[in-house]
């Protein structure tokens, strides 16, 4: 046992000086999960701070008056042109000069004031869909904001239904708050991967592989010791994403560091199990790398990092039953944001050990099945 | 330098033709480059084509009503026609918020056991709760749900049941480009920019390592062949790979998800094959930088794949990032190809977006070519 022990330790020892050795990897394992997850917390937001769009004021009226200096005083819309006709509105949005065309048409406030109800047409950008609803939305909550006002001046009924909305864990609807603790899981799983799928593969194409083999290791010490310094790294990486979710960006973690680190550690096994069963399989590290890429790609998309899980086809969804990426973002976003406790993750947690139950002891078959 | 490579200052067509064979061959031999090249587009336009939408459909809702009145039930039955939800009714808000906890449920609404009573006086409130956990998401459904009760407040105003009039003003809305407001018209064009970066970009990056880290490249070098062949005969194979992904694309967006094609096809495949040969060469230089496989695969995923998908416009809108991001954006290539693509698929041709784009992307191939150009020649002196 101690024998055991001893020969794993070193073999950790020796990967891990293979992987950190050089320079130029350990700038490669640290900076970019740093820089992705300063840019992506940045830039992948559905929210829009600034909503560009031209206005179509036919009426000119002290209604449609109103209207617009209420867009213009929301601090969102930025009204960048202001349009003379409708021709005009076909050339402005499809250069993109604006986001939105808000047209008042000529009998906006007649139809106010004889109660039939003004019409506010927007004409939005649909090239980007999503970011042309959100806009879209955004004008509603003004046109709200000016019937309260309207009626409140002009005596008007109140509206005998009020709506109250609120939004638990995320009270401001914020996407960085969803996608950053997305990130803990998904930038360490690039990385990770592609680490133990090349650790095997390397040294099938340099032969050191046969040389192992004939050392007193057996298959399953090999296997813990190419298995555990990716998993080291892997908690390393999140570990710093985490970090900076907590303190650069100020998202309040809500859970327990236990329950996340547990979460984390069986996700980083299972995908490191992935990544070892795919470099024992694979013949050149090339191929290693190529075949990583080619699950790594629909396992970040089928993730439900940047599109809910439940939108997809059930048949979509069944496949995403064997993605690890898909438990571990459910399960690190619902503990950072929700506090979630253990028994909340329990179905997160257990297909991440059975992933890891089926590959690691695949990989250990493959070590020996696959002598090239 | 100039000395060495005297016989090889002219393009040879014979050299080129030889090398281009050479290496279109060793492409199609290895499985794993011909699963990147052909069999990776299809996994993804299934992908992207069935799996991701930001269009929500049947989202689990519970409703919490404590009040058995006619009206409050009719409030109800509105979020049971609608498609965007699948209902479930709960006595106890207890109950709801543990499903909302547990996951099972996404938004809760409640009305109280007196909601009829303040209807009748103008002062009636309903709840919608949900879960921000995917901020997104919670917005669109919160304002379905919101759509839903507005929906049976105005049927009621019309009825006369009520005493309010119309609202003052209402909002008519039209997404131009994509009336049908389906998120796979832009995900398909934004599809073929990913294609066409991980095609260029992961392939070509791993060719040149491979040679550098095998020290085949070396003895290339005391060959006639001149370094214009050498890049040439590394581009063309993997071009021609680029090219049928392409082809795929265009035929399953055009009669699997019958994505529109407004602008001109001819334009679409030019602009194309501009943008491949822009990330084919970011590839080489990535790769005669590197001089290693895994540092050149790890680069060529940073620089490429993750702008492509994440910074160019093609999911998230660039308007609200900091300035910051946006000038890193502004200097990426699929930022302009995405926004090509996007307009011609949805708008047609518009000449002074695609001009801009064009030259932009002209630019940075010029860029690169050099770029390359300088780092493999550093190697022969």
């Amino acid at each position: 046992m101690n024998a055991t022990l001893h020969r794993i330790a070193i073999l950790i020892r020796k990967e891990l000086i293979a992987i950190l050795k050089d320079p130029r990897s350990r700038l490669v394992l640290v900076m970019p999960v740093i820089l992705q997850s300063l840019l992506f917390g940045y830039a992948a937001t559905f929210d829009l701070n600034e909503v560009p769009y031209a206005l179509l004021d036919t009426d000119r009226s002290n209604a449609s008056t109103q209207f617009v200096s209420l867009l213009d005083g929301s601090g969102v819309f930025d009204r960048v042109a202001n349009l003379s006709s409708a021709k005009q509105i076909g050339e402005t949005i499809g250069k993109k000069r604006a986001l939105i065309v808000i047209h008042l048409p000529a009998d906006f406030e007649r139809n106010i004031v004889s109660g039939r109800g003004g019409v506010v047409q927007v004409i939005a950008d649909g090239r980007n869909s999503n970011t042309g609803n959100v806009a879209a939305s955004y004008v509603t909550a003004a046109v709200e904001r000016f019937n309260t006002q309207w009626n409140e001046l002009h005596g008007g009924s109140a509206p005998p239904l009020r709506i109250e909305a609120r939004a638990w864990y995320n009270p401001n609807l914020e996407t960085r708050w969803a996608m950053i603790p997305a990130l803990i899981g998904a930038l360490s799983m690039l990385q990770v991967l592609m680490l133990s799928a090349l650790s095997v593969a390397r040294e099938r194409e340099q032969g050191t592989f046969d040389q192992l083999l004939v050392t007193p290791l057996r298959p399953t010490e090999i296997m813990i010791g190419k298995a555990v310094p990716p998993i080291l790294i892997g908690l390393a990486q999140s570990s710093i994403i985490f970090l900076l979710a907590r303190f650069w960006f100020g998202i309040p973690f809500q859970g327990s560091l236990f329950t996340l680190y547990s979460g984390l550690l069986l996700f980083t096994t299972a995908a490191v199990g992935i990544g070892l069963a795919l470099s024992a399989f694979s013949k050149t590290m090339q191929q290693a790398m190529l075949y990583t890429f080619v699950l790594l790609m629909p396992m970040m998309l089928l993730s439900g990092l940047t599109s809910a899980i439940s939108n997809m086809p059930k048949a979509m969804q069944y496949l995403t039953y064997a993605n690890p990426l898909r438990y571990a973002i459910d399960l690190v976003r619902r503990e950072y944001l929700e506090g979630a406790g253990f028994g909340y993750l329990i179905h997160d947690m257990w297909p991440l050990a059975i992933i890891s139950m089926v590959t690691l002891p695949m990989a250990v078959w493959l070590f020996r099945h696959r002598l090239v | 330098m100039s000395d060495q490579n005297v016989h090889s200052q002219r393009l040879s067509w014979q050299r080129l033709r030889a090398l281009t064979v050479k290496e279109t061959r060793q492409l199609l031999r290895d499985k794993s480059n011909l699963m990147v090249g052909l069999f990776l587009p299809v996994v993804l336009i299934l992908v992207f084509g069935y799996g991701l939408s930001f269009d929500i459909k049947n989202a689990p809702v519970a409703i919490v009503s404590q009040d058995n009145s006619p009206t409050a039930r009719d409030v109800i039955s509105g979020f049971y026609l609608s498609p965007y939800f699948t209902v479930t009714q709960l006595r106890s808000m207890e109950e709801a918020q543990r499903l909302m906890r547990a996951g099972k449920v996404e938004a809760i609404v409640y009305l109280q056991s007196d909601f009829s009573r303040r209807l009748a006086a103008s002062n009636a409130t309903i709840q919608v709760l949900v879960n921000g956990v995917d901020a997104n998401r919670a917005r669109v459904l919160e304002s379905f749900a919101q759509g839903a009760i507005a929906q049976w407040s105005n049927k009621r105003a019309v009825a006369g049941a009520s005493q309010a009039a119309a609202p003052p003003v209402r909002l008519e809305t039209r997404l131009w480009f994509n009336e049908a407001n389906t998120s796979t018209h832009f995900l398909v064009p934004g599809l073929i920019v990913l294609i066409m970066t991980l095609n260029g970009a992961l392939l070509t990056s791993l060719v040149m390592a491979r040679e550098w880290e095998r020290g085949t490249l070396e003895s290339l070098f005391v060959t006639p062949i001149n370094t214009g062949e050498l890049i040439a005969s590394k581009l063309i194979p993997y071009f021609g790979v680029g090219l049928v992904g392409l082809a795929m694309c265009l035929l399953a967006g055009k009669f699997l998800f019958f994505v529109p094609i407004r602008g001109s096809l001819i334009l679409i495949v030019l602009i194309s094959m501009l943008y491949l040969l822009v990330s084919l060469s970011l590839g080489l230089l990535i790769s005669a930088a590197t001089k290693n496989q895994f540092l050149a695969s790890q680069i060529a995923l940073i620089t490429s794949f993750l702008p492509a998908l994440m910074l160019s416009g093609f999911i998230f809108d660039l308007r609200s990032v900091p300035a910051i991001v946006r000038a890193i954006s502004t200097v990426l290539p699929p930022t302009y190809y995405v926004e090509a693509l996007q307009t011609l698929f949805l708008a047609g041709n518009v000449p002074g977006l695609l001009i801009k784009d064009t030259a932009v992307l002209i630019a940075a191939s010029i860029v690169l070519f050099v770029l390359i150009r300088i780092n493999t020649r550093k190697q022969l002196a």
